[in-house]
């Protein structure tokens, strides 16, 4: 028998949208907070659908609905974004508005959020995640989308409506520390990626003319490369130290043993092999009938590096950008363990003092800032990538 | 560089590894200099071979259940009947990447308790993306004409996929895996900071007591086993790719 004409509306969900509703589902089932008379002690689970007051559930139930309704009829995917976002700022805000349920007597009450509010969370995210995939938006829209969400989440953080939870709660105890570590996080990963363009792009380039200095530096790198970041930066400390006390001037730069000193070298180390690789890739690109038409024009070698090599490698230098970037991110919360600094003195404390709350303030933004640095990156790479009609190469 | 030349020197290390962690005493006037006068300049809280054991055990179980994890589903969104999940599955794997690995441990510890557990999840989820990423590579890059002539020979896509398309995926594969491990004996090391029982044991006691001889003796061990596992799987990711350049 052959399947009916299909009906004016045709429902649409496929397996990924069914997959993401069923765990929606499952969520909403999971405790979605939980309620702690202090910092330590296991609280009493708070569920989506009687914890939050009538207003917030309400929007999140409304918000809910749209999305699936939005879904099934197999609506535009940017539409389908939008309201995937409403419902997952719907969430957040439950979440703020629930800690209005704290006992006010009790200065160390906090509310946490618990399984179900990151599996819901989580599900929304992906949800958004799979419109973007198939909206294949340009990577300048792309980061246009992230910095909206970042302008929300930032007017949702500084609106109040979320100083309840607990991981504001733990903000709120040290904001000044906060910020001090998070310009030094920003500073460590940013300032040994400088050092890395500045040092590791003249040397990829002298290794572009001398093949045998290539293969050593890139097999040297590589070992540097799979060297633990703990271990690297623990190795460093003798040799940090005894520059602070040898070299003359060296320790009023504060390069001493220990602290951000062998962490900013240790970033460094990691981040040339990126660079130095990608600038040989780069430049071994470049078409050489290019070159010889460079050289024909009557070009000098220094015209020919910045006029014809360099733009053309470009692309790949800033993929290495990237790679390094997004890496030291990640890689300068370690700094915290020898005192560098950086969103993992928040990590680290939180672990020692068992702390979920606390590791969250370290590694959360930790996660951001190397999200926004990946995305900013490839609408960059997107942007110097050679267009048609404007220096193709084809 | 001729066979002798590229073996000899990771024989060696390999030597002396096995040497460090089965008789550290030996290493003794290695790195005296290093601890001060009226400290121990090995390590003795644990022996060192059992943290060594235990430390490998951790990455590569973690690492070999990434990889089965990770080549099931590049094989499931790869398939026809699983091809919705591609998109979605590929941005995951870009965004995932993008999440440092230090964070991923810490975000484990809330939800898994101290110790191996969480270290092990952590572990295995991070290294999921990688294999993951270059498996698809690996799947969706087939040349045209062979996947033309395994549907054409008559062959189910079950044959298909065991004879034809993973073999000629494996030397990406085996390049995945290379990433993982190398990424987790690293991220095994800072295990230690949530109780794990691995390496970093020792480079920790050494920040914690200031004594630069186990941080050096520890973070010379963990380099060395990561250093050795990348030697050792890039040389079975050369032979793989020979293997394919010969069957294709």
């Amino acid at each position: 028998m052959r399947p009916a004409a299909p009906m004016s509306i045709k429902p649409q969900a496929d397996a990924v949208q069914l997959v993401l509703a069923a765990l929606i589902a499952f969520a909403l089932a999971l405790p979605f907070a939980t309620l702690k008379p202090n910092r330590i002690v296991p609280g009493q689970p708070l569920f989506l659908l009687d914890g939050p007051p009538f207003w917030a559930r309400a929007l999140v139930i409304l918000a809910l609905i749209a999305l699936a309704t939005v879904t099934w009829l197999g609506c535009r995917p940017s539409l389908r974004i939008v309201v995937t976002a409403t419902a997952l700022m719907a969430v957040i805000l439950a979440l703020g508005s629930t800690a209005g349920h704290l006992p006010p007597s009790n200065a160390y009450a906090r509310l946490s959020p618990a399984a179900g509010f990151w599996l819901l969370t989580g599900a929304l995210g992906l949800g958004i995640a799979d419109g973007f995939a198939r909206l294949k938006p340009s990577p300048l829209a792309g980061l246009m989308a992230v910095l909206a969400a970042v302008l929300i989440l930032a007017g949702l953080f500084s609106s109040g409506w979320l100083s309840g939870i607990s991981i504001l709660r733990e903000y709120q105890g040290r904001s000044d520390v906060f910020w001090r570590e998070a310009v030094q996080h920003v500073w460590l990963a940013i300032g040994s990626l400088a050092a890395a363009i500045i040092i590791g792009i003249p040397f990829g380039l002298l290794c572009h003319r001398r093949p045998r200095l290539k293969a050593v530096a890139l097999n040297g790198l590589n070992i540097v490369q799979t060297i633990p970041s703990i271990a690297l930066f623990g190795i460093l400390i003798g040799p940090m130290a005894w520059i602070g006390s040898h070299v003359p001037g060296a320790s009023a730069l504060g390069i001493a043993g220990i602290g951000a000193a062998p962490a900013f070298v240790a970033l460094l180390l990691y981040s040339l092999l990126p660079m130095v690789a990608n600038t040989l890739s780069g430049l071994a690109a470049v078409p050489r009938d290019l070159i010889e038409a460079a050289r024909g024009m009557g070009m000098t070698d220094r015209q020919r590096l910045w006029k014809v090599e360099v733009p053309l490698a470009l692309p790949v230098l800033l993929a290495a950008v990237r790679i390094v970037l997004v890496q030291n991110i990640g890689l300068a919360t370690v700094a915290a363990l020898i005192g560098g600094g950086g969103f993992g003195v928040f990590v680290f404390q939180g672990l020692g003092q068992n702390a979920a709350d606390l590791i969250l303030l370290g590694a959360l933004p930790t996660v951001g800032l190397a999200f926004v640095a990946a995305v900013i990156m490839d609408a960059l790479i997107a942007w110097s990538a050679p267009r048609k009609g404007r220096g193709s190469i084809a | 560089m001729t066979f002798a030349s590229r073996a000899i020197p990771r024989l060696i290390g390999l030597c002396l590894l096995l040497g460090l962690f089965l008789q550290p005493q030996l290493f003794e006037p290695v790195f005296r200099p290093l601890a001060n006068t009226s400290a121990p300049s090995i390590y003795a809280q644990a022996e060192l071979w059992s943290l060594a054991l235990s430390h490998v055990v951790l990455a590569l179980g973690a690492t070999l259940g990434a990889l089965i994890l990770a080549v099931s589903a590049a094989v499931v969104v790869t398939r026809s009947w699983g091809a919705s999940f591609l998109p979605l599955s590929r941005s995951i794997a870009n965004i995932g990447q993008t999440f440092p690995p230090v964070a991923v441990l810490a975000l484990a510890v809330p939800a898994l308790g101290f110790g191996d557990r969480p270290t092990f999840v952590a572990l295995l989820i991070y290294g999921l993306l990688p294999i993951f990423e270059t498996t698809l590579t690996g799947l969706t890059t087939l040349p045209a004409p062979v996947m033309e002539a395994a549907r054409g020979s008559g062959m189910t896509e079950w044959q298909c996929l065991r004879t034809v398309e993973l073999p000629l995926a494996l030397p990406l594969i085996v390049a995945g895996f290379r990433l993982s491990l190398v990424i987790g004996l690293s991220t095994a090391a800072i295990g230690s900071t949530v109780a794990a029982r691995t390496l970093g044991e020792v480079i920790i006691a050494g920040l914690q007591s200031n004594n630069l001889a186990f941080i050096v003796q520890g973070g010379l061990a963990v380099a060395g086993l990561a250093v050795l596992a990348h030697d050792a799987l890039t040389a079975l990711e050369i032979w793989a790719r020979r293997r394919t350049r010969l069957a294709v």
